[in-house]
């Protein structure tokens, strides 16, 4: 039970793959306007990571490897074209929105790098579960920088007025600064800022 | 260690193409009905917004039904197509706009000069949508595309029966930054549309989408709409769309020809 706690939990915070390892960031810059929209990217990639590294797993004894690559990404793409439908189908309103964005999870650095660091190597229970916790790691930063874009940017939380703004009658004027995507790295940057205050053991050693 | 034969690579490779192929056309397969009935769904509560129609989920289907009739326009001359005419392409259940106007027959090229939406081509056809209460008509819905700063904007621009009052505008399809040039389909923006002067007493496209406040004590106020703060480029692009499918290469031959006989035209 252990390992399996551990693997899952890691990757939250003491090995993120946003702000420890630096991976899925162009998507972290590019959902991030909304709560709404980050949160189903997030459990889109939740799912992606997730079942990608169980099958890759499952066929990792099969896989020759000349080809690994290839047959990772295969697997990867049609898992997010799947979800990519079934938003279409079942949350139109938001696939919307999410636009490109559902099908360039292929392209998220992050599911790639699981299937090869993990997938390859270890069992389908504990590489799934990483799938999970890594999905989950990139949920808590991409859920944290959409708090305070949206907060921000339009005094909005999920789509609900929080900071009344002039334009209803509030004090709170927005600034469109934090709608476009240079403000997500910054807000990137500070959230690593303060993940490596708060754990100084992930400080890299200067040279 | 897995066998790193020729053979064996070939056999895998192919089992994991037909594995992956079956479960994405499935997938494919399956849900094919429920996302075309959204996106149907998704155009007729737009065209039943731009008239300020009810346009809930569960009325919308029955409220356009009811309400609404489609007819495919020659932009040319202005008039109507007959259903006889129809075909894959020129129809109005399967009409694609794009396929439309990338068709020899079937689309045109805009002279550069007067293709201020930046458009390229656009097709002959076009449907629009007649908004009837019994046999009197109450308002014209009218398809418009244009481009945003990064996107291609489609939306619908709803005229009064006196072909000159604007009486509802939408975007439904856009991919402009959310919270500033993606405010086009903030629905208290495309309000502020309602009412306004598409055309003058005498006929001429006066609409206009202008930087910064619109001053209601002034004459020209009626044919102006507020721009988008922090989204010029948006902006500019909604008032290019505007005016060129009301304009010459839109739909002005058809409203000519309503202008004359609008109960004819049905």
């Amino acid at each position: 039970m252990g390992i399996y706690k551990k693997t899952l939990l890691a990757p939250v915070f003491q090995e993120n793959p946003i702000g420890v390892q630096i991976l899925g960031i162009c998507s972290a810059l590019a959902v991030t306007t909304k709560l709404e929209t980050a949160f189903v990217m997030c459990v889109a990639v939740i799912f992606v990571t997730a079942f990608s590294s169980l099958t890759i797993s499952l066929i990792r004894s099969q896989i020759p490897g000349s080809i690994r690559i290839i047959v990772e990404m295969a697997v990867i793409a049609s898992l997010v074209i799947i979800v990519d439908e079934f938003l279409q189908a079942f949350a139109y309103g938001l696939s919307k929105q999410l636009s490109v964005f559902v099908g360039l999870i292929i392209t998220n650095c992050i599911v790639l790098g699981r299937a090869e660091a993990v997938a390859l190597k270890k069992p389908p229970g504990i590489s799934f579960v990483d799938g999970i916790g890594n999905g989950l790691g990139y949920s808590v930063m991409l859920l944290s920088v959409a708090f305070f874009r949206e907060l921000l940017g339009t005094g909005r939380l999920f789509g609900y007025p929080v900071l009344l703004t002039q334009v209803v009658g509030g004090w709170y004027s927005p600034n469109g600064f934090f709608l476009l995507a240079p403000s997500g790295f910054i807000i990137v940057g500070l959230l690593i800022w303060a993940l490596r205050t708060w754990k100084p053991e992930l400080r890299e050693e200067e040279e | 260690m897995p066998d790193e034969s020729k053979k064996k690579t070939i056999i895998v490779a192919l089992a994991v193409c037909i594995a992956c192929s079956l479960l994405v056309s499935t997938a494919e397969v399956t849900l094919r009905d429920f996302r075309y009935k959204n996106k149907k769904l998704d155009r007729i509560r737009n065209i039943l917004k731009a008239a300020e129609l009810p346009n809930g989920r569960d009325e919308a289907v029955k409220v356009y039904e009811e309400r609404v009739r489609p007819l495919l326009v020659d932009l040319r001359s202005g008039k109507r197509v007959p259903i006889s005419e129809f075909n894959d392409l020129l129809n109005i259940e399967k009409f694609d706009i794009r396929k439309l106007a990338a068709d020899s027959q079937y689309g045109r090229s805009i002279p550069k000069g007067e293709d201020i939406a930046g458009l390229g081509r656009v097709p002959s056809y076009m449907p629009i949508y007649f908004i009837l209460d019994g046999e009197e008509i109450r308002s014209i819905v009218f398809p418009i595309v244009g481009h945003g700063i990064w996107s291609t904007l489609y939306g619908f621009i709803a005229l009064e029966r006196d072909l000159k009052t604007v009486r509802g505008f939408t975007i439904y399809k856009h991919g402009e930054t959310p919270g500033l040039g993606g405010e086009v389909d903030n629905p208290r923006w495309k309000s502020t549309w309602k009412g306004k002067q598409a055309f003058d007493e005498e006929g001429n496209l006066r609409i206009r989408v202008i930087k910064g406040n619109v001053d209601a004590s002034r004459p020209n106020s009626a044919y102006q709409i507020e721009g988008l703060s922090g989204a010029t480029l948006t902006s500019h692009g909604v008032d290019a769309m505007v005016r060129f499918w009301l304009g010459e290469n839109g739909y002005s031959a058809l409203i000519e020809r309503l202008r004359k006989d609008m109960y004819g035209y049905l």
